[in-house]
């Protein structure tokens, strides 16, 4: 049985965790809010599912016409075209993203209001990655079929991979495109400036997926993946406490 | 009456044009300010800097002494944009800046405004299908949602149709009658000047004047605008 003073000093604890867990609780409530509401406008509008899914699959047609799917070779760069195509499609629905809030100002509201620029960017970026989540989760299965390859015994290594990678590519991609925001020709500007930082997670992804669709064994790649994280961790950390100042200008 | 929005010594570079200069202002607490000036003089981007959308280059804005961006709860802004998601229904745009207001009670809010700005039939559409004058009166609703202290709008008449411009002097009134601060930025002299109790002007990014609306400045609007803006020079 707990001595009386524990049951006091764990009654103590439990008080001064209700505050920090109203604050946690303060901070996810405006994140959830502006990712729900993006999500909730594309799922009426349609608009980035439709653009980025049809060019992702002309894309994996025409590259099935152009390498051999029975080939060897094929498979081992089936990692290298699938991750092509992803971050293509990531870009179109980045360039999206934020030009949804400047349509009649709405950026200014968002930021107007009490919700932190960290919040709203994560829930932007949240918003993005589900997105591009769902499209990797909907092209998978017709690459799978174009290049006759096989993942079932990977999968786990999959579910694990593309939401690291998916998540690194889109922080960055969220804050370029914040950054971009009033910039002309920022549909050129966006890519220009997202591809060459991600440059790591992109090979990080590649190798995984190449490794995965190969059937070989992951334990020479634990530092690729060892990459994907930190480079999440980094890059989200470095976004979120960065996103006030440039949202503020 | 002590001040409650103050901005003193505030200039704002964009490259290198300065776009204020050395602007000083106190706002009291309660008072409803016309500020005044031609196109190009400043003003909005006093206003963005007092809404804390924009940071000063040089300078300090504080609200009631402190950090107005720490304090933007108390801050309602109605800007050039409508600031209203067209995919999003009028009951959804407006539960969605209720939840980044963390308001408390925010369905009968809503409810309340939705009613007050005439959306009662059309709550349930998407925005994209109101017309002009719908719009505009779901963006007053929006801004007016959280029932600021302070009320920034900035050319607020411009482009409203006259139901709407009725419902927006009517709410500053309102506002002005509860105590409320509101600072409105505008070419309209006649119509700001009969809303406001104090006055200020800027003129290519200068503070040119800043006194309360008295007889002197009621009785020749014009005169008045013209003596301390670049058109007298």
């Amino acid at each position: 049985m707990k001595a009386r003073s524990e049951w006091i000093s764990a009654a103590a604890a439990g008080e001064a965790a209700l505050p920090a867990m109203a604050r946690l609780r303060g901070w996810l409530r405006p994140i959830l809010a502006v990712a729900l509401k993006d999500l909730r406008i594309e799922r009426r509008s349609k608009e980035v599912i439709n653009a980025a899914f049809s060019f992702a699959l002309v894309v994996l047609l025409l590259f099935s016409f152009a390498f051999d799917p029975s080939a060897e070779e094929t498979r081992t760069l089936s990692g290298g075209l699938l991750w092509v195509v992803y971050s293509f499609c990531g870009a179109l629905a980045l360039n999206r993203g934020f030009a949804r809030e400047t349509q009649h100002d709405c950026l200014d509201a968002l930021t107007a209001s009490p919700a932190s620029g960290s919040a709203i960017f994560l829930g932007k970026a949240l918003a993005n990655a589900v997105l591009l989540l769902a499209l990797e989760v909907a092209t998978l299965p017709i690459f799978t079929v174009f290049y006759n390859v096989r993942w079932e015994a990977g999968f786990w290594w999959l579910a694990l991979v593309f939401p690291l990678a998916t998540w690194g590519f889109t922080v960055v991609g969220t804050m370029f495109s914040i950054l971009t925001v009033n910039v002309q020709l920022r549909e050129l500007m966006l890519p220009l400036l997202v591809f060459p930082i991600t440059v790591p997670v992109l090979m990080a992804a590649v190798e995984l997926t190449t490794t995965v669709f190969s059937g070989q064994p992951l334990a020479e790649d634990w530092a690729w993946l060892r990459l994907l994280i930190g480079f999440d961790v980094i890059f989200t950390t470095l976004s979120a406490a960065l996103a006030e100042v440039v949202l503020v200008g | 009456m002590s001040a409650l929005l103050e901005a003193r010594g505030v200039w704002k570079y964009f490259g290198a044009f300065a776009a204020l200069r050395t602007v000083d202002l106190e706002i009291a607490a309660g008072s409803t300010l016309a500020l005044l000036g031609p196109n190009g003089a400043g003003k909005t981007t006093l206003l963005r800097i007092l809404a804390a959308l924009s940071r000063p280059s040089r300078g300090t804005v504080t609200l009631a002494g402190g950090d107005l961006r720490a304090a933007r709860r108390r801050i309602g802004v109605l800007g050039h944009g409508i600031a209203i998601y067209d995919e999003l229904t009028a009951q959804e745009n407006l539960q969605f800046f209720a939840t980044l207001y963390d308001l408390a009670g925010p369905e009968e809010l809503i409810s309340r405004w939705i009613e007050q700005v005439g959306l009662a039939r059309a709550r349930h559409l998407p925005a994209r299908q109101f017309s002009r004058g719908m719009r505009q009166r779901l963006a007053i609703a929006r801004a007016f949602l959280h029932e600021p202290e302070i009320l920034l709008l900035d050319e607020p008449f411009t482009a409203l149709d006259d139901r709407a411009a009725a419902l927006l002097s009517g709410l500053i009134e309102q506002a002005g009658a509860a105590g409320r601060t509101v600072v409105i930025s505008t070419h309209q002299l006649r119509e700001a000047l009969a809303l406001a109790t104090d006055v200020a002007v800027l003129d290519r990014g200068r503070m040119a004047f800043c006194g309360p609306n008295n007889d002197e400045v009621r009785a020749a609007p014009e005169a008045f605008y013209r003596k301390h803006t670049e058109a007298a020079a």
